[in-house]
């Protein structure tokens, strides 16, 4: 008895690999889905410039389920930030948003009047910026910045009740409860993110949108906040869009993960498939080229360099540094095809 | 080739210079030149990794210790020795825009140092010479001739800094962050470059990161600081896959691996410090520290457990 036990957890163990993957496809069959929180269909975010029309964003479309982390990868000048903003609708001129759609929880949300955006925003949508030093007012006391955000949202209390509930929120996000009565300038960078964490799940939203949560930290405390997106997804069921050019963070939290090249998604699949089996050309060199600790490879970089968005390569905006690239990659763009609940902008998948 | 002996350097601000910021604390190690070596400088913000870089570089002189080349201390030279010294080791920063003259042409910073150390005899070797050292570091000549520091990206910058130091051919380049604002695809080219530089052309660096996982992949030695003091030093290998100072390990177990099946399983809370917290004496890590003892209120001292392997922890005297 306990022999045939004991060799089905070899078994699991040697095939574990193909076990997860098994996993992951049970949970994708078959999209539009059920649990879909938001779904974003062929979104255009451009910016105007005197040299011409820059396409950021070009047709991109994704969807990120309950509960779910979904990453967003790519090297700088892919997109990613813009997409975050145009998803946010906080982008400036001179961008632009092109057409598309961004529907969350089925309501269009470039379709929505300003008051009815302001409702959304902290309660269901909320947003951690790429730089969260500069985020925070640094003239108010980290409580009254919390005080002023539940008042915008007709959450009117006594100052002690409100104190009760910041002190929660930060001792949730492992602060002290003292940190309420200081200026950003007295906390250090780690402590600014958590207190930026805090405020994003104060109103418990669905989604959150992380941008680099973790970039320009220290990596003891770059753990520390990569482990409190994991615990507060548990805890509070929300999903959240973690954009990053950090891959080792992507590999750690996200469910699954879109690779961006020049506007462009090339690839989505689960985590694990990402780097596992990557399938565009493009997420195999990326993997690639990033060392592992304790793992003795030679890195492999991208010959070339990314294009210029004013003016992509006609085709695939890969091809000229893809060392797969054929007569086609050069005249038609790839679609995103679907293969096995995975999707991919690559002709070699036909 | 390098000494570095006791070096410290106090930062003083404030009226009558009441705050002191000790950057650098009693910091001693060795770069030999038998074999061309890439020597890495690795720790968090306010490490002191660059101050170091700058004092080694001579642009700032250290308020106590020394910094000898060849035997020499380096701030008493004579101009000969000191134009020698300043050929030899060659810098690269970290932000390469703010390396270069905005109103000057990309050539002019290639040309300079050809007149300056008089490298070549003739214009033609010279142009022969800005070409070979461009396509040395995968940039094409025509591409970023004649052009200004803003038209290139930043990781063209990047390498055009290394075609100058390689132009300039020094037995050591000291690298300040040359790669962490360039994207992964760019970066393995720039690292594999210096692995080239150092096998073929016999160039010492010293790197100064914060990051290990690029540190591992090119150095040979390792050295790991936190808040001005070495913490552990030795070879790459021994530091990284049996690293013995608390700290080093905390580092070592935070970095994120870039593989879904090696998540982290269990959770690990290390107490944030801020600067002013840091006790003067004693052990620097010891608010932070998993394992201290009272023992560690005295500053351990930097011992010797294996060959070429150094830990400053009480745990091991």
């Amino acid at each position: 008895m306990y022999f045939i036990f004991f060799v089905i957890i070899i078994l699991l163990k040697v095939f574990k690999a193909d076990f997860l993957i098994f996993l992951e496809a049970g949970g994708i069959k078959g999209l539009p889905h059920d649990d879909t929180l938001l779904y974003v269909q062929e979104l255009k975010a451009y910016y105007k410039t005197p040299n011409g029309l820059v396409k950021a964003v070009d047709n991109v479309s994704f969807t990120v389920r309950r509960n779910e982390i979904f990453g967003i990868a790519g090297e700088s000048g892919c997109g990613k930030s813009t997409l975050a903003m145009a998803i946010l609708r906080l982008l400036k001129p001179p961008g632009f948003i092109n057409g598309g759609k961004v529907l969350f929880k089925g309501k269009n949300l470039l379709k929505l009047s300003p008051k009815e955006l302001r409702e959304i925003r902290w309660k269901s949508l909320s947003y951690i910026p790429q730089s969260s030093m500069n985020a925070l007012n640094p003239v108010l006391r980290i409580k009254d910045q919390f005080i002023d955000m539940f008042k915008e949202h007709g959450i009117k209390k006594e100052e002690k009740e409100y104190e009760e509930m910041i002190k929660e929120l930060l001792i949730n996000v492992g602060l002290a409860p003292e940190v309420m009565n200081m200026y950003p300038h007295e906390l250090s960078g780690g402590m600014r993110q958590r207190t930026i964490i805090a405020m994003a799940i104060a109103l418990r939203p669905e989604l959150i949108i992380a941008d680099e949560p973790t970039t320009a930290l220290d990596v003891v405390i770059q753990r520390g906040i990569i482990q409190l997106l994991s615990e507060i997804r548990r805890k509070y069921n929300i999903a959240i869009i973690l954009i990053t050019h950090d891959m080792a963070v992507h590999a750690e939290l996200a469910d699954r993960i879109g690779i961006m090249y020049a506007g462009k998604i090339v690839e989505i699949g689960s985590t694990y498939e990402i780097f596992k089996k990557p399938l565009h050309p493009y997420t195999d060199a990326l993997i690639n080229s990033i060392p592992i600790l304790g793992v003795k490879k030679t890195l492999k970089g991208i010959k070339g360099l990314p294009p210029d968005l004013k003016n992509p390569p006609p085709g695939c905006r890969f091809h000229p540094r893809c060392p797969m690239a054929m007569e086609i990659c050069k005249l038609q763009e790839p679609p995103l095809i679907s293969i096995n609940n995975r999707k991919v902008a690559c002709f070699l998948y036909r | 080739m390098i000494e570095v002996r006791n070096l410290t350097k106090v930062f003083t601000s404030g009226f009558l210079k009441k705050t002191r910021i000790v950057a650098v604390d009693n910091v001693s190690f060795k770069l030999y030149d038998k074999a061309p070596t890439i020597l890495t400088l690795a720790g968090e913000s306010g490490s002191g990794k660059t101050t170091i870089a700058k004092l080694i570089l001579g642009f700032i002189k250290p308020t106590k210790g020394e910094v000898l080349y060849k035997g020499k201390n380096i701030w008493k030279m004579s101009n000969a020795e000191w134009k020698e010294y300043r050929k030899n080791v060659q810098a690269v920063f970290q932000d390469p825009y703010s390396s270069f003259n905005p109103l000057k042409k990309i050539d002019d910073v290639l040309w300079t140092p050809i007149k300056k150390f008089k490298i070549t005899q003739s214009k033609d070797e010279a142009l022969e010479l800005i070409n070979k050292s461009l396509e040395a570091v995968g940039l094409r000549p025509n591409e970023v001739l004649g052009k200004y520091p803003h038209e290139l990206s930043g990781g063209q910058r990047q390498r055009l800094m290394l075609a100058r130091a390689f132009l300039i051919k020094p037995s050591l380049i000291v690298a300040d962050e040359p790669v962490s604002m360039i994207d992964a695809s760019l970066r393995a080219n720039i690292l594999n470059l210096m692995l080239d530089l150092k096998r073929k052309l016999g160039v010492s660096f010293i790197y100064i990161t914060h990051d290990l996982s690029t540190a591992h992949y090119v150095s040979d030695q390792i050295i790991i600081l936190y808040r001005g003091s070495i913490m552990e030093m030795g070879a790459a290998d021994k530091v990284i896959y049996s690293p013995k100072h608390p700290y080093t390990k905390i580092l070592i177990e935070s970095i994120p691996v870039p593989d879904p099946s090696r998540r982290w399983r269990k959770k690990i809370v290390i107490p944030e410090t801020r600067l002013e917290q840091i006790k003067s004496s004693g052990c620097k890590f010891y608010n932070r520290c998993p394992v201290k003892t009272a023992k560690c209120i005295t500053p351990p001292p930097l011992i010797k457990i294996e060959e070429n392997h150094w830990v400053a922890c009480h745990r091991y005297s």
